[in-house]
């Protein structure tokens, strides 16, 4: 379909820069945007009748990698190092 | 009064019945990595695609000291396999509990519709007895029409008796009187005669006739004696 139309997954690498283009970033449109993920990652993997460890395992993990992220500069600093 | 000025359920889509939900969720392997990442690479790269790119981004992450090792990895790695073994080994049992929560969840409400239907069918059963009773209207017509007709023949009859009665109660009086009228008449003439009679006996004949009856009684006493 159109570019507007598609999701994330099905772009292609080339046209990255011109779907982004078209994605609307006003406060309301990030907002719809973010329930939109959650909803569609949580009826996937949690909203089911038989899940497992892997619907929070996941959000656990990112919010590992994220937290990791932010506290880089921190971690990495020589002093930080040394003092373990 | 309900003012539509837009046209109500016009669209497929409705609040109920809810689909169920999904058996299982996505298919997530060794917890963490989604199936459909495997399933992306399987085309250019196989089996071990992913495997091999875990491995090398690992070591990548630890030989440019990106991922850090300090006294919070070790941290971690205990952390993980405390959470690893207790996933392995109560897993199952906790599952097993919430499927036992859920299924008391969903028969309580199945025997709560189960009651509202079996209610509903002999609220229906009642009702097509009653239909089947109203057939009988007929037969109850008939027979009230019956009890009239009887309670007017009754009526009927027993006026009739009445009227015989009082029409043979006159004419019993008439015959009465004509009965008593002659019987009256007969009376009267008898005694009128009687007493003409008697009246007309002179005191001559009356003499005459009396030595008339000696003289015969004299003869018959004879002929009697004569006979003993």
């Amino acid at each position: 379909g159109p570019l507007s139309d598609r999701s994330l997954m099905e772009v292609r690498l080339g046209e990255l820069p011109a779907w982004l283009a078209t994605r609307d970033f006003s406060p309301q449109g990030l907002l719809g945007g973010v329930q939109k993920a959650w909803s569609s990652y949580y009826n996937k993997y949690i909203n089911v009748k038989r899940g497992g460890p892997a619907g929070i395992s996941m959000l656990l993990a990112g919010y590992c990698l994220l937290s990791y992220s932010w506290n880089y500069q921190h971690i990495s600093k020589i002093s930080f190092l040394a003092s373990v | 009064v309900l003012h539509v000025t837009r046209p109500l359920h016009t669209t497929q889509q409705s609040l109920a019945p809810l689909p169920p939900l999904p058996e299982k969720g996505g298919e997530v392997r060794h917890g963490l990595i989604p199936e459909e990442f495997f399933q992306f690479l399987y085309p250019k790269t196989g089996v071990t695609g992913p495997y091999m790119l875990g491995t090398g981004l690992l070591l990548y992450l630890l030989s440019k000291e990106i991922y850090v090792v300090n006294h919070e990895s070790i941290a971690a790695i205990c952390i993980l396999s405390v959470i690893i073994y207790g996933v392995k080994r109560f897993g199952s049992d906790v599952a097993a509990f919430a499927d036992k929560l859920n299924e008391e969840k969903v028969a309580k409400a199945s025997a709560v519709k189960n009651k509202a239907i079996k209610d509903l069918e002999t609220a229906i059963e009642m009702e097509k007895k009653e239909q089947w009773r109203v057939e009988g209207r007929g037969y109850l017509f008939d027979a009230k029409r019956n009890n009239v007709a009887m309670v007017l023949e009754t009526n009927y009859r027993e006026r009739l008796l009445m009227v015989y009665n009082e029409v043979k109660k006159r004419l019993d009086y008439q015959v009465a009187m004509q009965n008593l009228k002659r019987q009256k008449e007969q009376d009267h003439m008898i005694q009128w005669v009687e007493k003409n009679v008697i009246q007309s006996i002179t005191p001559q004949q009356q003499k005459e006739s009396i030595a008339k009856c000696i003289l015969d009684l004299k003869a018959l006493s004879k002929s009697a004696q004569a006979a003993v």
